[in-house]
C-alpha cells in the first residue's frame, strides 16, 4: 500500500513536470514535420508565460491569461514564419533571435510594469488554474492500486494538463488520419511534390508554425498560471530545449513524444526528490548527473549509437519554387 | 519574390546591408524604450556618455568588447566552414574549468609560464567541447546545432557539480573556486599604462584585450591568407566541390569547430583570469549568444566582428550606466537588441538585401 502511494506521488509529479515538455515537444513536432526547424520553442514558452501571468493578473481570469499567452506565442511564431518561410532565412538563426528577444523583453517589460525584478504579481483565486477533481476520484480512492493512482496521479491536475493530453490525441489523429495532416507531413518531406499537386507550401508551413505557437503558448501559460503563481524571469529554464530533445528522441512521432516527455519528466522528478539524499552504498547522488541525462541521451541517440534519428527530409530547407 | 539571388555591389553587400539592418534593430529597440515610457533620445545620450564619455567608461566598454570579440570570432570561424556553433556558452564554461584547474594545480609555477599555460588550457577546454560535436557531425552525421545546444546544458550542469562538490572554495557557500595565485592573473591595462607614466582610472580592462586584438589579426590571416583558411572557406561554400578538390570536409569540420571552441575559450580567459580572479558560476552570462549577433553583423570578417563587438561593448557598458539613471531600462535591453540584430542581420537578411537593392536601383533611375 505504502509503495503504491509513493509510486502514485512520483507519477503525479512526473505528469506535472512532463506537461510543459509535452506541449513544447508537440509544438516542435508540428513545426518540424512541416519542414520548419524551430529552436525557438524556449522563447515562445517564455513569452507565453509572461503574457499569461500579466493578463491573468489584470483580468483576474486564468483562462483569459491562457488566451493571451497563446496569442503572444503565436505572434512570435509568426515572426519565425515570416523570416523562415516568406524570406527563406536561416531557421536556426531566427530561432536564436526569438529566444533572445523573449528572454530580454519579458524581463524589461516585467520590470517596467511591476518593478519586482521582472516578476509579475502573485496570482490568486480564479486568476490561477484550480486543480480539477475528476469524477469518482473520491469514490475510487479505496480501491487497491488503481484507486490511489487514479486519485493522486491522474485526477487533481489543472485544466491545461488535460488540454495538453487532448492536444496530443488531436495531433496524433490529425497528422495520421486527415488530409491536412498528410499534406503537412508531405511538405516536410518533399515540398516540391506538394507544390506540384497545387497545394500551397507556404500556406501549410504557416499553418504548422501557428499551431506550434499555440502549443508553446499552452505550455508556457501552464508554467506561469498553474504550476507557479506568476511569472519569474527565465522560468522556462531550458524546457524548450529538452522538448526539442524529446522530439528527436521520439523520432518526430506524436505518441513516442509523450513517452519521451514522461521519461524526461520522471528524471526531473527523481532529481528533485534525490536532492541532498544520501543513498546507502552510493553516497550522495549528484543531482546534476540526472539533470544532464536528457541532454547526454539525446547526443548519444543523435550520434546513432542507440537507434537512429531520421528527421523529416526537407526540414530546415527553405522552399524555392522553381521557375 | 524571385528565387534568383539579389545582386548587390560589394560595398553595399559588406557595409550597407549590415548598417541598415543594425539601424533598423536600434530603431525597434527605441520603440521598446518608448513603450515603457522613456525617451529614446535621452536614453541614447546617457548610453553614449556612459560608455564613451570618460576614460573609465571607455575601459569598461573595451572590457566588454573583449568578450564579444572572442565569442564573435568563434561563431565567425565556424560560419566560414558552413557550421553554426551555438555552443559558445558551453565551450567557454569548459574553458573556464580548464583554466581554473591549470591556475590552481600549477600554482607554484612563475607567472611567465603559468599565464600562457592557463590560456592554452582554456583554449584546449573550449576546443575539446566544440571538437566533440564537430567530430559527431563529421563522422556520425548528428547535426552540430543540436549537439552544441545539448553540450551547453551539459557544461552548465557540469560546472555546477564541480563548483559545488569538487572544486569549490573550502568553507564557502558560494559556488566558486579559491582565488587564483597572484602571478596567474592578467595585468590590468591601467597598471600597464602606469608603468609608462600614463594614468587611467581602474577598470576591469586587462591584457586579454590585447589577446583579443591579436586573435582578430590571427583569424584574418588564417581565414583569408592560409591554406587551411582556404580549405575552411571551400568546405563552407560547397563541401562536395571541396571533396572533389581533395579537401576532406570531415577533417575541416573537426578542425574548424576546434578553432571555434578555442576562440570561445578567450571569454573564460578575460573573465576568470582577467577580472574575477577565480572561477564563478554563470560567468558566461549570455556573451556566447550575443557572439552570434556580433558574427552575423560583422559578416564573419574580423574587421566587421571588431566593429560589431565594439558596438555591443558600448551597449553593454552604456546600458549598465543607463540602468543607474533609468532603473526601468535594465541591461536586458542589450539582449533584446542582440535578438533583433540576429533577426534582422541574420534571418531576415534577404529582406534587407532586397530593400537596399530597391533603394540603390531607385537611385540609378531604374
Amino acid at each position: 500500500m505504502e509503495l503504491v502511494q509513493t509510486l502514485a506521488v512520483i507519477l503525479d509529479s512526473t505528469i506535472r513536470l512532463s506537461i510543459p515538455l509535452l506541449c513544447a515537444a508537440l509544438a516542435g513536432l508540428w513545426s518540424e514535420r512541416s519542414g520548419v526547424v524551430d529552436i525557438g520553442l524556449e522563447g515562445k514558452m517564455l513569452i507565453a508565460a509572461f503574457a499569461s501571468a500579466a493578463v491573468a493578473h489584470h483580468s483576474g481570469s486564468a483562462w483569459t491569461g491562457l488566451g493571451a499567452g497563446m496569442l503572444a506565442a503565436v505572434a512570435l511564431a509568426l515572426v519565425h514564419g515570416f523570416s523562415a518561410i516568406t524570406w527563406r532565412g536561416n531557421q536556426i538563426v531566427s530561432g536564436v533571435a526569438i529566444n533572445m528577444l523573449a528572454a530580454g523583453l519579458t524581463v524589461i517589460l516585467g520590470n517596467a510594469w511591476y518593478g519586482q525584478g521582472g516578476r509579475t504579481p502573485t496570482l490568486e483565486g480564479p486568476a490561477r488554474f484550480a486543480e480539477l477533481d475528476l469524477p469518482l476520484a473520491g469514490t475510487l480512492k479505496e480501491v487497491p492500486v488503481i484507486g490511489p493512482i487514479y486519485d493522486i496521479a491522474i485526477s487533481g491536475h489543472a485544466a491545461p494538463v488535460y488540454l495538453a493530453v487532448l492536444a496530443l490525441v488531436l495531433t496524433a489523429f490529425t497528422l495520421k488520419h486527415t488530409r491536412f495532416g498528410l499534406r503537412l507531413r508531405a511538405v516536410g518531406e518533399n515540398p516540391a511534390a506538394v507544390d506540384t499537386a497545387g497545394v500551397s507550401v507556404a500556406g501549410l508551413r504557416y499553418a504548422a508554425v501557428v499551431i506550434c505557437g499555440a502549443l508553446c503558448g499552452l505550455g508556457g501559460s501552464y508554467l506561469a498560471v498553474s504550476q507557479s503563481a506568476g511569472f519569474l524571469p527565465q522560468m522556462t529554464a531550458g524546457k524548450g530545449f529538452i522538448a526539442l530533445a524529446a522530439v528527436i528522441f521520439a523520432n518526430w512521432r506524436p505518441v513516442p513524444v509523450l513517452f519521451a516527455c514522461l521519461l524526461f519528466g520522471l528524471l526531473e522528478a527523481i532529481a528533485i526528490r534525490l536532492q541532498g539524499v544520501v543513498l546507502p552504498g552510493i553516497g550522495q547522488v549528484p543531482v546534476q548527473a540526472i539533470q544532464a541525462l536528457p541532454y547526454v541521451m539525446t547526443v548519444v541517440l543523435l550520434a546513432g549509437f542507440i537507434g537512429k534519428a531520421t528527421p523529416p527530409k526537407a526540414s530546415g530547407l527553405p522552399y524555392v519554387k522553381e521557375r | 519574390m524571385s528565387a534568383a539571388p539579389i545582386d548587390l555591389p560589394r560595398w553595399a553587400d559588406t557595409a550597407l546591408v549590415p548598417l541598415v539592418s543594425v539601424a533598423a534593430a536600434l530603431a525597434v529597440a527605441g520603440l521598446v524604450v518608448l513603450s515603457i515610457g522613456e525617451s529614446p533620445l535621452e536614453a541614447t545620450t546617457l548610453l553614449l556618455k556612459g560608455s564613451l564619455g570618460s576614460l573609465e567608461g571607455l575601459g569598461f566598454t573595451l572590457y566588454y568588447t573583449t568578450n564579444f570579440i572572442f565569442t564573435g570570432l568563434a561563431v565567425a570561424v565556424a560560419f566560414h566552414a558552413g557550421l553554426f556553433n551555438i555552443g559558445g556558452e558551453g565551450q567557454a564554461t569548459i574553458a573556464g574549468i580548464f583554466a581554473a584547474l591549470a591556475c590552481l594545480w600549477l600554482a607554484p609555477l612563475p607567472g611567465l609560464l603559468l599565464v600562457p599555460l592557463a590560456i592554452l588550457a582554456a583554449a584546449a577546454g573550449g576546443a575539446l567541447w566544440a571538437l566533440i560535436p564537430g567530430w559527431l557531425q563529421a563522422t556520425r552525421g548528428s547535426h552540430v546545432v543540436i549537439t552544441t545546444i545539448m553540450f551547453n546544458f551539459i557544461a552548465a550542469t557540469l560546472i555546477v557539480y564541480l563548483l559545488v562538490e569538487v572544486m569549490g572554495k573550502a568553507g564557502s557557500m558560494q559556488p566558486e573556486t579559491a582565488d587564483f595565485p597572484r602571478q596567474a592573473l592578467l595585468t590590468p591595462i591601467h597598471e600597464l599604462l602606469a608603468a609608462f607614466g600614463l594614468t587611467m582610472p581602474s577598470t576591469p580592462l586587462n591584457t586579454a584585450f590585447l589577446l583579443a586584438l591579436a586573435s582578430l589579426v590571427a583569424v584574418w590571416a588564417l581565414i583569408y591568407r592560409s591554406r587551411l583558411g582556404y580549405a575552411i572557406r571551400t568546405v563552407g561554400a560547397n563541401p562536395r566541390a571541396a571533396a572533389y578538390a581533395g579537401i576532406s570536409p570531415a577533417r575541416i569540420i573537426i578542425v574548424a569547430m576546434a578553432l571555434s571552441g578555442a576562440l570561445a575559450g578567450g571569454l573564460a580567459v578575460n573573465e576568470a583570469m582577467g577580472v574575477q580572479h577565480r572561477l564563478v558560476l554563470d560567468f558566461t552570462a549570455g556573451y556566447g549568444f550575443v557572439g552570434i549577433a556580433v558574427a552575423l553583423m560583422g559578416r564573419g570578417h574580423p574587421v566587421g566582428v571588431a566593429l560589431a563587438a565594439l558596438l555591443f561593448g558600448v551597449l553593454y557598458q552604456g546600458g549598465a550606466e543607463l540602468s543607474f539613471d533609468k532603473p526601468t531600462i535594465t541591461r536586458d535591453m542589450v539582449v533584446v537588441i542582440g535578438g533583433i540584430v540576429i533577426l534582422f542581420a541574420g534571418a531576415l537578411d534577404g529582406l534587407f538585401r532586397r530593400l537596399v537593392a530597391g533603394v540603390l536601383n531607385l537611385g540609378r533611375g531604374g
